[in-house]
């Protein structure tokens, strides 16, 4: 045990978490690493990913561990730098975790994933979101509980294609880091799919007292639908615009715009208007849950991606156990096919190692009020 | 051709926008040569006092009609008091003092006010109510354009016009164009330079209040700092026409507006700026006082 208690708070629980192994302790265990800010600036991403593999384990062990074998815990720290993330995945590597439950940024974690790739180990992060991680293929050992970056635009190009049918989309943003980035996302998977064009692609300036060229435009393009890539201010003016030039686009835009004041700003033309949003989990009886134990152990709410990260120690626990191994190969085949009830849905995760269905759901404004639109 | 046209009435609704806050930096700096930064502020201001002045009265049940006018009257006294004040406090003691102090008391004045009504109001966007009905005569040109936009082109071109008159006809225009050719002659034959001043604040002021609400409530939203972008692009807009010239702001918006919307339309609206702005290099190589300015001999 590599780490030292010094609040008396966590003293029980730590003494929940290890009494079992502690007296089992010449059997196998099942040994689950923790790697992440657990000092530093960043800390407070690491530290609630510590909590909830405390929090799941304990509950694993004490009802008999998976096939028996009880787990233990590995913590290590990375600092949330990259050069020390390859040291710390060594030293997770040589002390033999199965699996690893991290690394929590997105520099530290594709530093560490090819030492990981190389002794055959799973890796999950609750946090790290860059689109690389996984869309690269050249990390078959990482899987992840939440959102990539670019999730935001695949859904709302999914929404407009699938769901809606649309084929032509004209793409609008509003120059900043966010929206353009979100938008060039957009424009990339609609000409992917193959599914639709992009009939406009076009950024146009925040604060300007009037966008009814930019609108004109979109009504030359022939669009059936306007990706919005930016905030609520320019969201309104441009939907104001669009209804008052009565044109019945469909309009569709990202969590920079689910916001009350884009419907008391826009009031009436709000009305149906699609914006994606984090899903929420409130509902989740398992999220409630986890959120209580924590509340009850450690007398707090807890902190940053606590329920990604509670969800990724109970896949992979849950895989190993559904695999009756911790080989790579069963392991991974494993998360790929069975689901696992985690505090962020029913899960699985799809070849490149993203879990399915996490992240964000689309919203219409109805009656004044976002609401999810299925 | 339905295009062009639709493009063109975005363009002159644009220009006529910049024109009405165009106008008080044109006066102002045709009086005292000085560029009122803080005019963009006092458009907010504006905009701020129809918003509580409508708010209020719409939920008494007052007649569209009679909200309007409420409004705009509220806004005009209420952002002429602004400007007038701004005046006696921030540019008179400066009066003799190198030109470049009352500029920078002038930039020093639009951040006050911009932080004031940040603190004083709040930091979120407020909706602003749409006073300017869909008239029903204008609903085959809705997708062309729309009520408010028309609304604001007749305002402006009224405003031009009654200006125009009021300088070159009456008393305290003869007055003000006095105190604008040479303000210490003006003073010898007895006209009361101050009050000229004042006066000129308070008509620009006023002018930008009535934009203020227009714009408002052609947008539909308002937060503390619209007046900053509005105002620059106004400023521009007053330098291309010739600032100190008020059929020079006039023109001058309009070529600006529709630069944009044609830009927009024809290009790319990422470039709408780039050939905004590149316009107006070029106008002032050619003409280093803008298209109806009248070169400056005078040493101030």
């Amino acid at each position: 045990m590599k780490f030292g208690v010094r609040r008396p708070l966590l003293a029980a629980a730590v003494a929940l978490a290890f009494a079992f192994p502690a007296a089992s302790m010449a059997a196998d265990t099942i040994k689950l690493g923790v790697a992440g800010p657990h000092s530093g600036d960043l800390a407070s991403y690491g530290l609630p990913t510590i909590n909830a593999a405390k929090l799941v384990v304990a509950e694993v062990n004490a009802r008999g561990g998976v096939n028996g074998m009880q787990v233990e815990l590995l913590i290590e720290d990375d600092v949330c730098k990259p050069e020390v993330a390859t040291n710390t995945a060594t030293k997770l590597v040589s002390d033999g975790a199965h699996v690893v439950l991290g690394h929590i940024c997105s520099g530290a974690t594709k530093a560490a994933l090819p030492i990981y790739k190389d002794a055959g180990v799973v890796v999950m992060s609750p946090s790290a979101t860059n689109p690389a991680l996984t869309q690269s293929g050249d990390y078959p050992n990482f899987f992840r509980t939440i959102a990539a970056d670019d999730a935001q635009a695949q859904a709302e190009v999914d929404y407009a294609l699938n769901v809606l049918g649309l084929k032509k989309i004209a793409v609008i943003h509003d120059k900043g880091d966010y929206g353009k980035g979100l938008a060039e996302f957009a424009k990339v998977f609609i000409e992917q799919s193959g599914k639709g064009e992009v009939v406009l692609y076009e950024g146009v300036t925040p604060g300007a007292v009037d966008y009814s060229a930019v609108v004109q435009k979109v009504k030359r393009s022939g669009a059936e639908a306007v990706i919005f890539g930016g905030y609520h201010p320019e969201a309104s003016k441009i939907v104001t615009m669009m209804r008052k030039k009565r044109m019945n686009t469909q309009f569709i835009s990202d969590d920079g715009v689910k916001d009350d004041t884009f419907i008391k700003v826009a009031g009436k033309h709000a009305e149906g208007v699609y914006a994606t949003g984090p899903q929420d989990n409130s509902a989740n009886p398992i999220s409630v849950a986890a959120i209580a134990a924590h509340k009850t152990t450690y007398g707090t709410d807890p902190g940053a991606f606590y329920e990604n990260a509670y969800s990724a120690a109970q896949a992979l626990l849950n895989a190993i156990e559904q695999a009756d191994s911790t080989d790579f190969d069963a392991v991974t085949k494993a998360l790929r096919t069975t689901k696992t009830d985690t505090p962020v849905g029913n899960i699985n995760f799809d070849e490149r190692g993203d879990a399915v269905g996490v992240g964000f759901a689309m919203y219409q404004v109805r009656d004044g009020q976002f609401v999810e639109a299925k | 051709m339905d295009y062009f046209i639709e493009l063109l009435f975005s363009g002159l609704t644009r220009g006529s926008i910049y024109a009405l806050i165009a106008l008080g930096y044109t006066m102002v700096y045709g009086i005292i040569g000085l560029i009122n930064f803080a005019h963009g502020e006092i458009y907010m201001i504006g905009a701020f006092t129809s918003f509580v002045v409508a708010t209020v009265l719409s939920i008494y049940g007052f007649p569209l009609l009679a909200i309007i006018v409420l409004a705009g009257v509220c806004a005009a006294i209420w952002s002429s008091a602004y400007g007038y004040t701004i005046e006696k406090m921030a540019y008179k003691p400066l009066r003799h003092a190198p030109r470049l102090s009352p500029l920078i008391s002038a930039i020093g004045m639009s951040i006050f006010l911009q932080n004031y009504v940040l603190l004083a109001q709040t930091s979120d966007f407020l909706p602003f109510p749409e006073l300017i009905p869909d008239f029903a005569f204008m609903e085959p040109y809705a997708h062309i354009v729309g009520s408010s936009d028309l609304m604001i082109l007749v305002t402006t071109a009224v405003v031009m016009v009654a200006l125009t008159i009021l300088i070159k006809f009456t008393r305290i225009g003869k007055a003000m164009r006095a105190t604008a050719q040479d303000r210490t002659m003006a003073m010898l034959v007895g006209i009361n330079v101050d009050r000229i001043i004042s006066a000129t604040f308070i008509i620009g002021s006023s002018l930008a209040a009535i934009g203020g609400l227009l714009i408002a409530s052609h947008i539909g939203q308002i937060n503390f700092y619209i007046g900053f972008l509005a105002g620059i692009k106004a400023f521009t807009a007053a330098v291309l026409g010739g600032i100190g010239s008020i059929p020079g702001a006039v023109i001058g918006s309009l070529i600006l507006g529709l630069t944009e919307s044609f830009a927009t339309g024809y290009i790319s609206s990422d470039y709408e700026d780039v050939f905004a702005f590149s316009l107006l290099v070029l106008i002032l190589i050619f003409k280093p006082s803008g298209i109806l300015g009248k070169a400056e001999t005078k040493k101030v």
